[in-house]
């Protein structure tokens, strides 16, 4: 559905964009997921036409947006950061003005409003003035503005920026079930969002991009070898964080240990192990034999969170290339 | 042509929506109708004068009353002119809503047109405000109307001209402020041009005369169709929009 080739936007003293080149397929939701600054805006805005590429270019929908910039325009609906709304204007009015842009017409634009309207359920402010809605509804809108004419491709600038907890998964379930319909690139830097809508995910750092691959093939991938939490407690008395480290450290098949953290009662424990062991039953029972009650023990599997900061921090640059050339093959 | 309709409307509703527009609308015609009844005190006066010394001074409307008025009428648009362009792009830019407008399946030139179109509506909807006070001398006195409708013709391609500049201006910031201040300043130049000619009459300062925009509408108030000032103010009105379109089309490659 989109193909993007070596995608470049250089400004006068920056480069915004560097080389990147990926792929999207119908009926996709992919999460462009990246540090502030890193790039994603301008590529989406490339996307749409609304930047011109340095060089390089892309296809939406079959058409390339260097040579068709008005056949890729009908294919996509657009959000960008801030949505795009007047506010001295009425919802409905607002939907009927973009629906008009798109080149919808007559009854077909009033369906088209109606069910844009009933889809992002801003049904029962229409007839108020954008200017005097929530942040919630306004960014409601700006959803019904970009699915208003059916497009093939929706691309979404941060869509729950700036919401409260409640309408993130609210705008969140939205675009899942906008899915079917539409193949779907939203951007964001909040990475639970990736893991719960996206089905696939662009990391992109400093314009380049990092990572490209599923999301569950991306936790595992970041996983070299097995690592659980242990939290042990003292089951009479005091135990000295020490003397549980030397221990746990004795059990066979056991890298490293690292206290994560430790109070009076209980100790935890993060226990690496070297590659393709299973250490679990053993930690267990060395626990248990020493007297100490083992009150957990449980994978640690490496969240999103940290694959992203282990990909795009500047701390681990060897990692960050092993997976980028890993992504490149995936 | 239906895409250019469609910005067309929303703009000119936007003035609407707006104290804006009729901040205008009065604004306008209080201002003119002062000068109206200004002019109007002086030719009635003159005349009562003419009729006491028994002198046949020749009297004409046209000739002391509509055409200064119409001079007038020009000089004050200069000055609401940066009120009407100094929106249209700025705005866009700062609320982002530019991004809609350049993502849409519509060309960058049919937005500038129906922009244009929508300021020089409302610059129309002024003019009539003023010819208000011109049914006046019609019902009490007997002008010419030929000579005033091509006044009138003469104000509305001025304008264009500089609604197009405006427009232009607009596109170059997203502050409504300084693109108000900007075009009011291109405008005051453009009038004051004409002044060097006073004391100096090398090459240069001829040029810089023609430049002025107000010395193309003496013809026009007159009533006197002249091709060259027809000429004068189409192509200003092709330039402004010519830049402004190439002003758009930077903001692909710079913003």
């Amino acid at each position: 559905m989109i193909t993007v080739k070596e995608l470049t936007k250089r400004y006068a003293r920056t480069t915004a964009v560097d080389d990147i080149s990926f792929e999207v397929q119908q009926g996709q939701i992919v999460g462009f997921l990246g540090p502030n600054g890193a790039g994603k805006t301008t590529t989406m805005r490339m996307l749409t036409c609304f930047l011109t590429p340095t060089s390089g270019t892309a296809t939406v929908a079959g058409f390339d947006i260097l040579e068709h910039p008005l056949e890729v325009k009908k294919r996509i609906g657009y959000l960008p950061e801030t949505p795009p709304i007047y506010p001295e204007m009425r919802v409905g009015e607002y939907l009927g003005f973009v629906g008009q842009l798109k080149g919808l017409n007559g009854s077909d634009l009033r369906a088209r409003v109606d069910y844009a309207c009933e889809r992002c359920s801003i049904a029962d402010v229409r007839t108020k003035l954008i200017g005097k809605l929530s942040k919630g509804y306004r960014q409601r809108v700006g959803l019904a503005q970009a699915i208003i004419h059916n497009p093939d491709v929706l691309i979404l600038d941060e869509p729950t920026a700036g919401l409260d907890p409640k309408q993130i998964n609210e705008t969140r379930d939205l675009i899942k079930s906008l899915a079917g319909d539409h193949t779907i690139i939203l951007s964001t830097h909040i990475l639970p969002e990736v893991s719960q809508t996206c089905e696939q995910v662009i990391i992109i750092n400093k314009g380049k991009i990092v990572a490209t691959d599923s999301v569950t093939n991306l936790q595992h991938r970041a996983r070299s070898g097995e690592s659980v939490l242990v939290e042990v407690a003292a089951r009479n008395g005091i135990v000295e964080a020490a003397t549980v480290q030397r221990k746990l450290q004795q059990v066979a098949g056991v890298s490293s240990v690292t206290p994560k953290a430790d109070g009076q009662k209980r100790l935890i424990f993060e226990v690496a192990a070297s590659k393709d062991r299973s250490i679990r039953g053993d930690v267990a029972r060395a626990v248990v034999e020493s007297g100490w009650d083992l009150n957990e023990l449980r994978p640690a599997a490496l969240s999103l969170e940290e694959i992203f900061l282990q990909l795009t921090g500047t701390e681990a640059p060897a990692e960050m290339e092993a997976v980028a050339a890993g992504g490149g093959n995936a | 042509m239906r895409n250019i309709w469609i910005i067309w409307r929303k703009e000119l509703r936007t003035y609407f929506v707006s104290p804006i527009a009729y901040i205008l609308l009065v604004m306008f015609a209080v201002i003119f109708g002062f000068f109206f009844w200004n002019s109007l005190g002086y030719f009635v006066n003159m005349s009562m004068e003419a009729m006491m010394e028994g002198e046949q001074f020749p009297m004409n409307i046209n000739e002391q009353i509509v055409r200064p008025l119409l001079a007038n009428v020009n000089v004050i648009g200069l000055f609401f002119i940066p009120m009407i362009t100094m929106r249209l792009f700025a705005e866009e830019k700062r609320s982002g809503t530019i991004e809609l407008l350049t993502t849409s399946p519509i060309s960058d030139v049919q937005v500038i047109l129906g922009k244009w179109l929508a300021a020089v509506s409302m610059y129309a909807l002024m003019l009539i405000a003023t010819m208000l006070d011109f049914l006046f001398l019609f019902k009490y006195g007997n002008p010419d109307w030929k000579p005033l409708a091509i006044g009138y013709l003469g104000l509305l391609l001025q304008a264009g001209g500089l609604l197009a500049i405006g427009t232009f201006i607009s596109t170059l910031t997203r502050n409504q402020i300084i693109a108000g201040a900007l075009t009011f300043g291109v405008c005051l130049l453009l009038w004051v041009l004409g002044w060097v000619v006073q004391y100096e009459t090398a090459t240069w300062a001829q040029v810089l005369s023609y430049m002025c925009v107000v010395t193309h509408f003496d013809s026009f108030a007159k009533g006197v169709f002249d091709s060259k000032d027809a000429i004068f103010d189409v192509t200003v009105i092709f330039l402004g929009l010519f830049f402004t379109a190439r002003s758009m089309e930077s903001l692909r490659w710079r913003s």
